[in-house]
């Protein structure tokens, strides 16, 4: 491939960081020329500065673990009792219909909302923002769960038939292989609403990880590291949400 | 559903809805039930889990208050104008990126991975630009439905068909005639369902924003039931919340019939 037609391929993408960049140097110099309070919104270069400073003192990498590890413990939860529910709700076809819309209006409340109740219930620690990761993937993982074995085309199902296979044959052989991609999808949406909502939840009761730096920072009137702490947040979650979809690209089964 | 798959006829069908209606029932009874049984046992601390006529009088107390419709109207009017900031601000975004593949390129990215971050954590900047009072949790609730209505936006733009494009064009229609005559009437269904997904998020981003630091709307009613440790009227608070959640959705996805966007329901930050 030569250099033009290379640099024709990837001109949007050049495109988009450049004005990113550009973006951060008008504000910078939008702040210089006093547009902007500086005590409002701090210099990019004194943000990116204070990234060091964060990292050495305010021990980010540890705080991102406890994040991370909630986070995981959600999801944990999460693939060991909504995928077994979303399997049984698809043998049990009345109780099924009857409770999917439910599910469904789940999906849609700002079920986040509950974390006063859940400090009450668990107290003001680890469990509380481990359980409303949990209550938000819920509804998305049972629904997909539910969505894939539905999905399983009638063929193979016959074919399993042909061979007299058992249930429980039937559902490791044929009907679990055919909705893995669909529960993957699943777990994957499970995964970024418990992520969401632990570093929400984290920052809201000042309890745990990145998401309590945050608040702690912005009450300390810490601009730079408060905006450098958000960044890292932002940096993190795109990662993670990449990484999942290459994950999940790679697991998919090749057809 | 999974009701027609198997069952065939309409009697059939309608005894099948029927024996769906009891198992509803059933099950409704016996959650209330099950509930009513922790709250007798006394396994939990006291009051945590209230007896269900508690909660209903929580409840009737929650809707004969003034306050809670003066506090309704405050969140109702943060929601309405952080849904017009930031769902306009979305669509506008959504239909350039959607109509020109380089922009669409060149700034989709940043959008689809900037939408499912935690959009909580930037209140504290909000607080600083826009002030302690409704300012601040509009702006929280219009950043939260800016994502989710630009990419379900762009998404129905490129779904439209294309033989509409065309005749616009052959028209010679300019920008302004493709987007009020092609584009926005042949993506009803998609902007309509955007907005039902960006009020979804730019709920929860004003409830938790007034959950944070204020003193007036649902977010703060719920926060301070649990400062006075007032267990009925926070179930009640949530009740209502969440119906009103649930139903205002509903009646959103019934306007737009058409599902779209896995794209968009992986943005609710």
């Amino acid at each position: 491939m030569t250099a033009p037609s290379l640099l024709l391929r990837h001109s949007p993408a050049i495109v988009g960081v450049a004005s990113v960049i550009g973006l951060f140097a008008a504000i910078e110099g939008l702040i210089r020329a006093s547009v902007i309070n500086r005590h409002v919104v701090p210099l990019p270069s004194q943000v990116l500065l204070a990234f060091p400073r964060v990292i050495a003192e305010e021990d980010v990498l540890g705080r991102f673990l406890t994040t991370a590890g909630e986070a995981a413990a959600a999801a944990l939860l999460l693939a060991a009792t909504a995928i077994p529910l979303g399997v049984l709700l698809h043998r049990t076809q009345l109780i099924c219909t009857a409770v999917e819309g439910w599910i469904a209006a789940m999906a849609a409340a700002p079920l986040v909302l509950i974390y006063p109740l859940f400090l009450v219930i668990f107290g003001r620690n680890a469990l509380t923002i481990i359980m409303i990761g949990f209550a938000a993937g819920l509804a998305p993982v049972i629904l997909k769960t539910l969505e894939g074995l539905r999905a399983t085309r009638p063929v193979l199902l016959n074919v399993g038939r042909s061979f007299r296979l058992s249930r429980a044959q039937q559902f490791w052989k044929i009907l679990l292989p055919s909705a893995l991609p669909s529960i993957f999808t699943g777990m994957r949406l499970g995964l970024i609403f418990a992520l969401i909502n632990v570093v929400g939840v984290e920052f809201l009761i000042n309890f745990g990880g990145l998401g309590q730096l945050i608040n702690d920072l912005a009450e300390r009137y810490d601009l730079p590291a408060m905006y450098a702490t958000i960044c890292f947040v932002i940096l993190v979650s795109v990662v993670f949400f990449m990484g999942l979809e290459h994950l999940e690209r790679w697991l998919r089964p090749r057809q | 559903m999974a009701a027609t798959q198997a069952i065939g006829s309409a009697p059939h069908r309608r005894a099948f809805v029927r024996q769906v209606l009891v198992a509803r029932a059933v099950i409704a009874v016996a959650l209330l039930a099950f509930w009513e049984l922790v709250a007798r046992s006394r396994l939990l601390f006291e009051g945590v889990v209230p007896q269900l006529d508690v909660i209903a009088r929580g409840l009737g107390r929650l809707l004969a208050a003034p306050a809670f419709y003066t506090n309704l109207q405050t969140t109702a009017g943060e929601v309405g104008t952080a849904l017009i900031i930031g769902g306009s601000a979305g669509l506008l975004v959504g239909l350039v990126l959607g109509a020109n593949r380089f922009l669409g390129r060149a700034f989709e990215p940043y959008l689809y991975y900037l939408g499912p971050t935690p959009k909580i954590i930037f209140f504290p900047i909000m607080i600083m630009w826009f002030g302690t009072g409704p300012g601040s949790k509009i702006a929280m609730g219009a950043v939260s439905c800016f994502f989710p209505v630009a990419l379900s936006v762009a998404a129905g733009m490129r779904q439209i068909d294309q033989v509409l494009i065309r005749v616009g064009r052959s028209f010679r229609a300019s920008s302004l005639q493709m987007a009020s005559k092609v584009y926005l009437p042949a993506m009803r269904d998609p902007v309509v369902n955007s907005f039902r997904l960006g009020l979804g998020v730019a709920v929860i981003g004003v409830l938790l924003a007034e959950t944070k630091l204020s003193n007036r709307g649902l977010g703060f009613m719920v926060i301070d039931s649990y400062s006075r440790f007032d267990m009925p009227a926070m179930y009640a608070l949530l009740i209502v919340i969440f119906v009103l959640a649930v139903g205002l959705n509903a009646g959103l996805s019934r306007l737009a019939r058409s599902g779209n966007g896995a794209r968009a329901s992986a943005a609710l930050g």
